[in-house]
């Protein structure tokens, strides 16, 4: 997990070399010393990790912990006062056709006037051309995953027109039509109905087993060791990062939540992630 | 031959058009003010260009209010990112400080100047017929209908060319890049794309009914669809029906042209809010009163709200 410069160096020049060997051993994630302040205030402090492939992990940490911001930080969508993403050895700019991110269903407006078919079909946009349209074997592909996701009757709702978890499921349908190597997952089971969250849990696995690299940032503890591999405990910093049967351990919870971790506390974190808080832009 | 009520009416469905197409995208954006902001803040860069050229040559203005445009937008933006400021406050700090800058120039230069406030703030879409292009010894018909047809089909040619880009940029932002869209180009291009309708629009209609135009055409259009390209071809046409409608009622009430186009497009607006069928306001009242017969069955029938 320490930032080793060797590694940094051999990015570098990869880059140069297409398809050069060594790109297919590096990771599909790397992120490396990743700080990121708000008015000086640190919210991220030097995050190291790297993820294999066929992997599923969970970031897990108290409320204000900068999981959502570790993923869009990692993700280029916020500034970072330092760090930097590589995505199979090269930087994040190249890659972002490989890369599905799914924010949170909060984060964009849903009264937009756009159909579910078209907020799956954005997800084909990465394999166009500038000025291009989507073809019909696009509408095919973002036709296949609303199907994956069970939502393939709805393609022409208006998307406010759902009910949360289909929100839900649309945006991962999305992520799916985007054929990426690697999901970035924002809360994607915050607020959804049981029968969403069994779809998705099963979604998950289905993507592991395509050899995709999946992380989600996620509130329930209790849901982690059934259905993740690897586990990611943020506290500001790094707390532990490693396969869940050795690093989800109480001692490790504790630390990360502070002694905080009774039922009763971590039902109030759970209602304060879901209803209170907003991470500001600025 | 096209009559000077023909071409009053050209000019009017021209502005009405562009204005409608680009307002589209800041309504939904939730930028509807910085079509304001930038129809005010251009004047200094109007002023400035004609300073220089020393003639009311539009293409220059163009440029100047171009430039102010972008400016405007940029240096809000740097505010409220950079300063303890809320971007509507440091909307409203840059745009008047501009604005204010261009009346000082106009008013420093009045004498010799050939703009005024008056035309800058109402326009004179009435004249219209009498501002002519002269080339080359022919008579090209009136000049703010070339230059407002120019940036019709380039708001067309912009539209089309990035509508997937447009559209997923105005639905999120951040989706947007993270699908790797130039965000940047997006961003300033329909910007640019706003200073350029709204200065060319601006003779002819004013700083302040381009607004209007910017903004109601497209309010108007949202309650009636669920669909981006219906709500672009619906905008137009609610600013087409308001540049011909305005025309016709400034007839009838003997009034400004400009100031009854924007009373138009406000008495569409209040009509289509009162009546569309699915977001109107008196159809949810009928359909509330339909779908609940008592309070019990409204709390009954409610989709669980999730958190």
């Amino acid at each position: 997990m320490k930032k080793n410069d060797t590694n940094i160096t051999d990015s570098t020049t990869g880059q140069d070399l297409k398809s050069d060997p060594a790109s297919t051993i590096s990771p599909p994630i790397e992120v490396h010393d990743l700080t990121v302040a708000y008015d000086q205030k640190p919210v991220l402090w030097d995050i190291d990790f790297e993820l294999p492939e066929s992997s599923l992990t969970a970031v897990v940490g108290p409320n204000g912990a900068g999981k959502s911001t570790l993923v869009k930080a990692a993700m280029g969508l916020i500034a970072s006062s330092s760090g930097y993403t590589l995505i199979y050895g090269k930087p994040l700019d190249k890659q972002r056709r490989n890369v599905a991110y799914v924010p949170q269903r909060e984060t964009v407006d849903w009264d937009f006037p756009i159909s579910v078919m078209d907020v799956v079909l954005m997800g084909r946009y990465p394999h166009l051309r500038l000025f291009q349209r989507p073809s019909r074997n696009d509408r095919e592909v973002a036709m296949d995953a609303l199907r994956e996701m069970g939502m393939d009757g709805y393609h022409k709702r208006q998307i406010s027109q759902l009910s949360g978890g289909q929100q839900q499921r649309v945006f991962l349908a999305r992520a799916l039509a985007q054929d990426a190597s690697i999901y970035l997952m924002d809360e994607p089971l915050a607020g959804v109905d049981a029968a969403t969250e069994d779809v998705i849990f099963k979604k998950l696995q289905e993507l592991r087993s395509q050899k995709k690299t999946v992380v989600v940032v996620h509130h329930d503890l209790q849901s982690v060791p059934e259905n993740f591999d690897l586990v990611m405990l943020l506290n500001l910093r790094m707390v532990a990062c490693g396969p869940v049967a050795s690093t989800f351990t109480d001692e490790n919870l504790q630390k990360t939540y502070g002694g905080r971790l009774n039922i009763l506390s971590q039902i109030i974190e759970q209602s304060r992630q879901q209803r209170f808080v907003r991470e500001s832009e600025s | 031959m096209i009559t000077s009520t023909g071409w009053i009416i050209i000019t009017g469905i021209l502005a009405a058009t562009s204005c409608a197409l680009v307002g589209t995208f800041l309504v939904l954006r939730k930028m509807s003010l910085m079509g304001d902001a930038i129809s005010h803040a251009v004047l200094p860069g109007i002023v400035i260009a004609f300073l220089i050229t020393a003639s009311r040559n539009t293409f220059p203005m163009l440029i100047g209010a171009g430039i102010v445009g972008l400016f405007t937008v940029w240096l809000t933006e740097q505010l409220s990112k950079k300063g303890r400021i809320f971007h509507d406050a440091s909307m409203g700090i840059v745009f008047t400080t501009l604005f204010a800058i261009g009346v000082i120039l106009i008013s420093l230069y009045a004498g010799n100047v050939d703009i005024d406030q008056e035309c800058v703030l109402y326009g004179e879409i009435a004249y219209v017929p009498w501002d002519l292009w002269i080339w080359q010894g022919t008579n090209m018909g009136p000049r703010p209908v070339w230059i407002l047809g120019l940036v019709l089909i380039m708001n067309i040619t912009f539209i089309t060319l990035m509508y997937k880009e447009l559209k997923t940029y105005s639905f999120s932002p951040q989706l947007a890049a993270t699908l790797g869209m130039p965000v940047g180009l997006i961003h300033y291009g329909l910007m640019g794309s706003v200073s350029f309708t709204t200065i060319a629009s601006f003779e002819s209609v004013g700083a302040i009914l381009v607004v209007a135009l910017l903004i109601v055409p497209p309010a108007t259009a949202y309650l009636l669809t669920d669909r981006l390209h219906r709500l672009l071809l619906l905008a137009a046409f609610f600013g087409i029906t308001s540049a011909v409608g305005g025309y016709y009622l400034a007839l009838w009430i003997n009034s400004s042209i400009a100031g009854a186009i924007a009373v138009f497009a406000g008495i569409q607006f209040a009509l289509v809010f009162l009546l569309a069928p699915k977001y109107g306001l008196i159809g949810r009242k009928i359909r509330q009163q339909i779908r609940y017969k008592s309070p019990k069955d409204a709390i009954l029938s409610q989709e669980p709200t999730l958190p």
